[in-house]
Parts: C-alpha cells; sequence; structure tokens
C-alpha cells in the first residue's frame, strides 16, 4: 500500500479567494470571539505586510490600515474539504479524510496514471486549477504520509523498510502525536520521532496511555489506520455569494466557470454525468432568477457545461442586482462517453457534434436543432415528427413524395398548372378527429415548379399547394 | 535582321514560357450529376469552400442539384446541417433519394442568427457540409462563410435569389438554376477555370 497525503495549508483561505476574481488586494479570514478578534487567515499580500495567523485584529489594523476582512466560515471549510476528496476519489477508490488534508491510496492508480513522479505532477496541475496551495508527501501509510507532508513538500518513501530513516530526524512536536505527548516528550529530552521509535512500548504506555503507542504502531504500519473513508454524494450543490451586487450578466461569467468547472471535477471523480442543473440567482428583496440549464445528453466536459450555461444566462434578463449565485444539480445520470473512430478523417481540432449543437441551442433556443424521423400516421401532416417519444416507421415510403413540405398548405396561384400523376387519394384518420379527405396530385406551375398540391376528392380545381418537389 | 531562329528549337530549348495553367487537384466530393461535374474546372464541388446558389423561385429544382451528394455524406455517417430552411424538410422525399435522415440536423434560426449558425457549424469541423438560406448576406458575411468553411473542411451551400446575382461575391462557385423553359443551371463563377458558356441541363423534380 502507498498513501499519497494532500496537505492543504490554506483550505478556508483557498476557498476564498478562488471566488472572487483575482485581486492583490490583502485579505484576511478572521474568526473569534467579538472582543476577541484574532486573524485565522492571511493572503500573500497580508502577509507581505506583516499579518499572520493567531494575531490580533486590532494588532493587525494597527499594521495595515486598509485591508478586505471576512469572517471565518468551518462549514464552509468543511464543503471545499469535501469537493476535494470528491476530486481525489477520481484517481483512487480509497480517500480518507485528515484535519486539513485528504490521503489517497495510490499503489493501484500508479499502473493507470504512470509513475509517481508523473502522477504527482498531474495532482499538482489538477489542485493548481483548482486554486488550491498544497503540500504532496508519499508514504506507505496515510499517517507517516500526513506526517511527511507537513514538514517536506513533495517527499516520496516508497518501501517500508526506508519508512523509519525518513521518520526518524522529524521533531517530536511535528509529529501530530495526540494530546500533550509532544511537549512531555521534548521536556524529557526526546526530541526525535527517531528516538522515540526506539523506546521500549510498555514504558511509553505506562507513561502516556494506549494513544500514544497506538499512533506510533499506525505511523510505522503496525497496526491499519483508523480515518473518515470518503464516499461521494448523489447531488450537486454549491453556492457562491459576493460582498458586492453584481448588476450585469457579463460580470457574472468568472463565477460561473468556477461552479461549472467544479461540476466538472465532481462528475469526473463520480464518474456520471449530469443532463439538467439549474442555476439560482439570488436577488436583495425580489424572488430568485431561476435558469434551468437542460442538455440533449449527459455531459460531464467542464467547457461544454460553461458553454451551455454561459448561454442560457446570457439570454436572462436580471430583474435586480446578483448578491448570491446557486448551482443545483439534484439529478446525476450516468455518463457514456461518446466513441470517436480511430481512423475519424475529420480535423484534429474538430467540436464534437454533441459539443456544437448545444451552442447552437443555447443562442436560438430549446427546440431550435431537431431530427426529423417518418411516423407511421399516413396523414402528410404527421408524418413526420421531430419528437423522440414518437417511433420511427420501419418500412421505407414507398409513395412518391416531395422534397419540401409546407408547415400549412396555401392556395396555389397563377395560371392552371399541368397535371403530372395523380390522383393519389388520403383519407383517413377518423380515430382521432383529424378526419381528411383529399386528392393528391403532382403538378407543373407555369414558371416550371413541380408542386404537389391537393383539392377535395374528384374536382381537379381549387388547388392547395402542400409541398414542391424541389 | 539578326538571325531567324526556328520556333520549335525554342521550345526545344525551354527558353520560352508557354503559360500553360497548372492542373488543378480533382475535387474529392463528386456534386452526383455527371454533366455538372464535367463542366466543373475540379470535376465535382470546390473542397472546403462555399457555393453560391442562385434561384429564380423557391422548389425549382435546388435540392435535386445538392441531395446525392448529401446522400453520400449521410449514408457514411457523416453530418449534414441545414440552417433555416424555407420549408420544412420531407423526410419521405429526402429518404427516397437515399439521404439518412438521423445525420441531418435542422436548425431553425431567425434572420439575424442564419449566418452566426452556419459560421458555427462550418468552423466545428463535425459537420460535411452546411445549407444556410440567409434572408440577407452581405460579402463580408459570405466571406467569413468561405473561410470558416476552409477551416472545418466543410462545404458551405448557401442558397439566395438570383437578383443577387449581380453582386460580388467570395464564393468559389456560383450556380445560378433557371427554369424556363425546361431546369438547367448555368455556372456564374467557378475558380480554376472559365465558366462554361452552355447551362448544364438538370433533371426535374419530378422524374
Amino acid at each position: 500500500m502507498l498513501w499519497a497525503c494532500i496537505l492543504l495549508p490554506q483550505l478556508a483561505l483557498d476557498g476564498v479567494l478562488r471566488r472572487r476574481p483575482p485581486s492583490e488586494e490583502p485579505l484576511v479570514l478572521v474568526s473569534g470571539p467579538a472582543q476577541q478578534r484574532v486573524v485565522h487567515a492571511a493572503n500573500t499580500s497580508a502577509r507581505a505586510a506583516g499579518l499572520y495567523r493567531g494575531q490580533r485584529l486590532a494588532a493587525a489594523q494597527a499594521m495595515l490600515h486598509c485591508f478586505a476582512m471576512l469572517e471565518y466560515d468551518a462549514g464552509d471549510e468543511m464543503y471545499w474539504h469535501r469537493l476535494l476528496a470528491a476530486w481525489a476519489y477520481r484517481y483512487s477508490a480509497e480517500v480518507g479524510l485528515f484535519a486539513h488534508a485528504v490521503v489517497l491510496e495510490v499503489s493501484r492508480s500508479l499502473g493507470l496514471f504512470g509513475p509517481w513522479p508523473t502522477f504527482e505532477a498531474q495532482l499538482r496541475g489538477d489542485l493548481a486549477a483548482l486554486g488550491f496551495r498544497h503540500r504532496i508527501a508519499l508514504a506507505p501509510t496515510p499517517q507517516a504520509a500526513y506526517v511527511l507532508a507537513g514538514v517536506e513538500n513533495g517527499i516520496a518513501v516508497m518501501t517500508p523498510s526506508a519508512l523509519r530513516g525518513a521518520l526518524s530526524p522529524i521533531s517530536v512536536t511535528h509529529a501530530r502525536l495526540p494530546g500533550g505527548a509532544a511537549d512531555a516528550l521534548s521536556s524529557m529530552g526526546i526530541r526525535t520521532l527517531g528516538q522515540l521509535l526506539s523506546m521500549p512500548r510498555a514504558g511509553l504506555q505506562r507513561r502516556f496511555g494506549s494513544e500514544l503507542v497506538l499512533q506510533l504502531d499506525r505511523l510505522i504500519g503496525e497496526q491499519p489506520s483508523q480515518m473518515d473513508s470518503y464516499r461521494p454524494p448523489d447531488a450537486f450543490e454549491q453556492r457562491m455569494e459576493w460582498t458586492h451586487e453584481i448588476e450585469h450578466v457579463e460580470a457574472l461569467m468568472f463565477p460561473l466557470r468556477r461552479l461549472t468547472g467544479d461540476l466538472a471535477t465532481y462528475l469526473a471523480g463520480r464518474d456520471g454525468g449530469v443532463q439538467r442543473f439549474e442555476l439560482v440567482l439570488e436577488h436583495r428583496s425580489l424572488p430568485p432568477t431561476r435558469v434551468p440549464v437542460g442538455m440533449l445528453a449527459a455531459a460531464r466536459d467542464a467547457a461544454l457545461l460553461f458553454d451551455c450555461a454561459r448561454g442560457r444566462l446570457e439570454r436572462q434578463a436580471l430583474p435586480q442586482p446578483v448578491v448570491a449565485m446557486q448551482l443545483l444539480a439534484p439529478d446525476l445520470p450516468p455518463f457514456v462517453p461518446a466513441g470517436r473512430d480511430l481512423f475519424d478523417a475529420r480535423p484534429a481540432h474538430a467540436m464534437p457534434l454533441d459539443q456544437l449543437r448545444e451552442r447552437l441551442r443555447s443562442r436560438l433556443g430549446e427546440h431550435a436543432v431537431q431530427r426529423l424521423h417518418r411516423t407511421v400516421d399516413p396523414r402528410p401532416e404527421r408524418a413526420q415528427t421531430s419528437a423522440l417519444h414518437i417511433k420511427e416507421a420501419p418500412t421505407p415510403e414507398t409513395r412518391r413524395r416531395p422534397s419540401w413540405l409546407l408547415d400549412t398548405p396555401l392556395p396555389l396561384r397563377g395560371p392552371p398548372p399541368e397535371i403530372l400523376a395523380g390522383p393519389e387519394r388520403i383519407e383517413t384518420g377518423w380515430w382521432d378527429g383529424g378526419d381528411l379527405r383529399r386528392d393528391y396530385y403532382v403538378v407543373r406551375t407555369a414558371q416550371g415548379q413541380c408542386a404537389w398540391v391537393y383539392c377535395a376528392p374528384g374536382e381537379q380545381g381549387a388547388w392547395m399547394l402542400h409541398g414542391w418537389f424541389a | 535582321m539578326g538571325q531567324l531562329v526556328a520556333l520549335d528549337t525554342l521550345i526545344h530549348t525551354r527558353q520560352v514560357w508557354q503559360g500553360r495553367a497548372a492542373s488543378l487537384p480533382g475535387s474529392s466530393e463528386s456534386t452526383g450529376w455527371p454533366t455538372l461535374d464535367a463542366a466543373l474546372p475540379t470535376g465535382g464541388w470546390p473542397d472546403h469552400a462555399l457555393t453560391e446558389i442562385l434561384l429564380p423561385l423557391d422548389g425549382i429544382g435546388e435540392l435535386q442539384l445538392v441531395l446525392p451528394t448529401l446522400a453520400r455524406m449521410t449514408q457514411a455517417a457523416r453530418n449534414v446541417m441545414v440552417i433555416a430552411p424555407p420549408y420544412v424538410p420531407c423526410v419521405a422525399g429526402w429518404e427516397a433519394r437515399g439521404v439518412v435522415m438521423s445525420n441531418v440536423d435542422i436548425v431553425q434560426a431567425g434572420a439575424r442568427d442564419v449566418m452566426w449558425a452556419a459560421e458555427q457549424c462550418l468552423r466545428s469541423g463535425s459537420c460535411a457540409a452546411v445549407l444556410a438560406w440567409p434572408a440577407q448576406a452581405d460579402e463580408r458575411a459570405l466571406r467569413r462563410l468561405q473561410l470558416a468553411a476552409d477551416t472545418g473542411r466543410a462545404l458551405a451551400f448557401v442558397f439566395r435569389d438570383h437578383r443577387h446575382a449581380v453582386q460580388a461575391s467570395p464564393a468559389a462557385l456560383r450556380l445560378e438554376l433557371e427554369s424556363h423553359p425546361a431546369p438547367r443551371v448555368r455556372i456564374r463563377k467557378c475558380r480554376g477555370g472559365n465558366p462554361p458558356a452552355q447551362a448544364v441541363p438538370l433533371a426535374a423534380g419530378w422524374s
């Protein structure tokens, strides 16, 4: 077993930052009771000005007169933690959650994603794209990976025999030992894990209780680790809110790209797709605007989801400025990737047909792109449909039909036409009230067009134009 | 007078360039009409280019002209887009000419969106042919289609009224249909050669 630990040192701050357009403005998260506000996290420019975690807010304000301040939200942090677990789930079936960290079992993933350096680069690339700062370490046990990630970014210990050597120089204060054991051990003169591991277990157990010994056993893999293993939920929900109001739809594109990107990440991890989802735009006083987004088939490509949502959103008039946006996807159908032929002659940069159809639909309307098929109904008006639930006629039509059809028949104008063929009588439809009795002819008009016309049975006059043999 | 040189010797020493045009690469898309293929310099539709079809009236054989091509494409599971057609394509009629309708997408677009939709389809590279009926199209818009057809390696067909024949057009091929006295097609412009003076007869829609 090999475990990769992804330590997220600034989870809460990154969660806030990725929601805001990139800026150099100093920003801090604050926590604590109203009398004793302390800095919970500070971004790069705030740290450069001398602000640090745990600092009193009054002291921070004395050092820097102007910075953005947000309340730290533990629920929000937990949300991002679970989103990253969902992301890790696409690389491994065993994902565990530690405080500020995600661990995943990778020994079986290496066969699929390549050797560890390649795989690690892929993980880092993904995290950078998602906007989370991270430290990664690899070790044969999850606890050891967790400890190593805190000490050295990028370390990889591949075998259990090398593990003890890698852990030995680590200070006990960094070893994530339970309770106050670290302080007590340092005051006893035991400063490194190496010293601690070589001590007799019975004595340790007597002095510090079974918890410390158990923790050491888990560290070097003599006991299995206990952790919250992650199981993906069955629906996706995400909300973003801003401190300012957004008045124009264009300004919603940046947060929208994040939302749809997160949805795509989540879907890829779950190996699912989404066919319809909803964007909820919240206003200050009016009821929220709901923008449903539907696609022809289940999809999970980030660019496609963004394209579809953008098309719908761009046509939306905002009754009031938007203060928050939410993406709801309660129904996640299975996703079947479209197969592409190995010898496909289309150009390499070709946009998939589905994506093209979605793009057209999002600008031109839900029903703008249709495929027609023939039904078993003999009446020309109902002989073809785009509705999928009406089933296709199994046998080909043998009678001559035109190539253009008029939606509603019109009187044929001009001098009397020359009859080329006919009549073909269509007399049917008594069962559903759409009764018709017509004689159809093929005629040539004075201008040389071939037309499909009908008249009342036996009349050969008062022609109604129904199609063209174009 | 200097020395007289026989013409033959000049030609044989290859000192005179005779200005013979380089032969054009043959088209990969036959029109399906042998007489029309023979009249076109590339022997078929111009590859990855815009073809403009000018009509005096609707329903005089404009589909006859392209349906054999569409049938060949859709049977090979290549996709065809029909944008803003003036009437509804009749499935039975198209199928009778060999078109597989499950590979044909019909796009309803308003007058302002026809050119946009056509360009998107052409540029995407996932359509073999795009047929469009724009209500208004200027030279710039047609040039964009021509470029998009080249990018997406697709055939573009634009159907317009024949009063536009006097306008300049960037299309690689311009055909004008005539219905009187018999259906025939006149080549107004073709890339890579002079348009033939004779009109090419076409079978009527009902034949």
